[in-house]
């Protein structure tokens, strides 16, 4: 298992799969493709039925045809300048992007240490770290409530940006991750560069980041991922429009606006779309990554 | 200065904010929540009297009772525990193995399939509200279409949990397929080689060769599922009546229950002994995976 990296789990198309074809068993092949066609409409149609009625009308829903007949982009017009849903994306971006930057950099920091140095204290900060990933983030929501509203200095963190993010700005996961990932850093490397004069820091930032990335990539995607779509600390953390996050932001808009389904399914596509865009894009890093961080586990 | 203690320096240096990052922002919010179990702590009252024991027999007292919401909320989060992680993890299994033997669009299944897994949870959960809806929505559409009879899903006491459990399933069914499949790619082509000149069946072949050397991803989707069915939230939020888990409580979950108690009625302390429950529940759980692990190691 210790051999996994994302460029040598996906290399299927150098392999005859494994049964079915050696057998050309093609009555178990078309059965497979007849299930997962099916499957596949499952996943698609609810995406679908939201985007087609956010192009209908009020009126139009309860005749529950699959299309519009008369698309209508009013639903945007109205959701984008009547809400402040603009604000909660600029949020939501905002949060995921200095948590990711926050999460990449101290994870693969630490990480980093926790591979390459020996120090005295070393297991027992190590295991410090790591208790933290049995204790479920709900049981910690309160007390970071109470914390958020009188912090030790300065003005309350509720309805800031910092209020939203500071939970998740470096994780366990990662490190432990990162730490797999840096073992794999020859030490010969890092010695030839201390005798070229290389600082500690240019060591790691040089030598061990470069040699990593697509460990801190499949990090980075997870964590702006997770944030992105993260809704219950945002929920306690935030009490202001302004300063909703997009889950946030859609949950109160949607219970608000009652019944108008055509205006609650276009902002459910407007906060679905983008991203989904981008994660189909990016496909190929994602499943890698989810199939490496899973299988290091 | 030696190297070896430069090195032992820096790495302090280095770790220095993830120290105090983990030391405040985790382990004494964790010790913090175990302290406020311990008392009726109420943010907008004077005082925070210490209670001793005193939030925990109330859970256990109101487990106890004929109907309480506590009680719902835990009998509710075992069944989407008991039902979910198998259907979910059943389906995932027999879909990763009949992707796993195709090629052709295979990446254009694997897309698919997992798409509803990096959308967020509240914005799929009204859409799925909607799929729901009595006349108009398209679940209802398709029982007229075949002439048969209309269904309250989410508006029923006893159909609502497996409505909301049905959109879980749906979404996180991909992780769980990605998984699958990363397992299946590690197991050695040669067995199944072996296996095809001996002759042996399909399901042979799955029952001796696949399903052993699957049971690290297997293993490690149960907790990981388990965990996550445990700890179940915005789903229930976003497709109830004012996200209280209704009908009658049909759809509760202990972290719901918490968030209502914490943040509806500053029942704080109470809520926090919910939560050391949970933490049980999960550590319980992974306390079980590490014995299985190990069991297998030796």
């Amino acid at each position: 298992m210790e051999s996994i990296t994302p460029s040598n789990i996906f290399k299927d198309r150098d392999r005859a799969s494994t049964v079915g074809s050696a057998r050309g068993d093609w009555k178990y092949k078309a059965f497979s493709y007849l299930l997962l066609t099916l499957v596949a409409i499952t996943m698609i149609v609810p995406f679908v039925w939201m985007l087609s009625t956010s192009f209908k009308s009020e009126k139009e829903i309860l005749r529950r045809n699959l299309f519009p007949i008369d698309p209508t982009i009013d639903n945007y017009s109205e959701v984008i300048n009547d809400t402040d849903l603009p604000l909660w994306y600029k949020n939501s971006f905002i949060v995921a992007v200095i948590s990711t930057v926050s999460v990449a950099f101290f994870d693969a920091l630490a990480g980093f240490v926790f591979a390459k140095y020996q120090f005295p204290g070393k297991r027992p900060i190590f295991i410090l770290f790591l208790t933290s990933l049995m204790v479920p983030t709900e049981m910690l929501l309160i007390p970071w409530f109470i914390m958020s509203s009188n912090p030790p200095i300065g003005p309350t963190w509720v309805d800031t940006y910092w209020g939203i993010a500071f939970p998740g700005v470096i994780t366990a996961a990662g490190i432990f991750l990162m730490r797999q990932f840096m073992q794999g850093v020859p030490d010969e490397l890092l010695d030839a560069g201390r005798i070229d004069g290389v600082s500690e820091f240019g060591l790691f930032w040089r030598v061990a980041v470069p040699l990593s990335l697509p460990a801190i990539g499949a990090l980075c995607i997870f964590n702006f991922l997770g944030n992105w779509n993260a809704f219950i600390w945002p929920l306690i953390a935030t009490t202001r429009s302004e300063m909703f996050t997009l889950p946030v932001g859609i949950q109160l808009f949607s219970s608000e606006s009652d019944t108008s389904w055509n205006l609650i399914m276009t902002g459910a596509s407007l906060s679905v779309l983008p991203l989904m865009i981008v994660v189909i894009i990016f496909q190929r890093y994602i499943i890698e990554g989810i199939a490496l961080t899973g299988l290091k586990g | 200065m030696t190297l070896a203690r430069k090195k032992i320096v820096w790495a302090y240096i280095f770790l220095a904010i993830p120290i105090v990052f983990f030391a405040y922002i985790r382990i004494y919010p964790t010790l913090f929540a175990f302290q406020m179990s311990l008392h009726d702590y109420n943010p907008l009252a004077e005082e925070q009297p210490f209670v001793g024991f005193q939030n925990y027999e109330r859970v256990l007292g109101e487990l106890g009772e004929e109907k309480s919401k506590t009680k719902s909320a835990f009998q509710n989060t075992v069944n989407y525990v008991i039902f979910g992680v198998p259907i979910q993890l059943g389906l995932a299994l027999g879909i990763a193995l009949m992707l796993n033997e195709i090629r052709t669009m295979s990446t254009v299944y694997r897309i698919l399939f997992f798409l509803p897994f990096v959308t967020s949870t509240i914005a799929i959960a009204w859409v799925f509200r909607m799929l729901y809806q009595p006349r108009f929505g398209l679940f209802n559409v398709i029982l007229q279409l075949v002439s048969l009879p209309q269904q309250p899903f989410l508006r029923s006491q006893h159909q609502a949990l497996p409505s909301v459990l049905a959109l879980v399933i749906w979404q996180g069914m991909g992780f769980a397929i990605i998984i699958f499949l990363a397992g299946l790619k590690q197991i050695p082509r040669t067995y199944y080689e072996a296996a095809e000149v001996d002759g042996a069946s399909r399901w042979h072949t799955f029952r001796y060769i696949t399903f052993p050397l699957l049971n690290p991803s297997i293993v490690y989707l149960l907790v990981l599922q388990t965990i996550s069915f445990l700890r179940m939230f915005a789903p229930v939020v976003a497709m109830t009546q004012l996200g209280r888990g209704g009908p009658l409580d049909s759809t509760l979950t202990v972290v719901l229950h918490v968030y209502n108690e914490a943040f509806g009625s500053y029942n704080m302390g109470f809520a926090s002994s919910l939560t050391v429950v949970l933490f049980m529940l999960i550590l319980g759980v992974t306390i079980i995976q590490l014995s299985v692990t190990s069991r297998r190691i030796n």
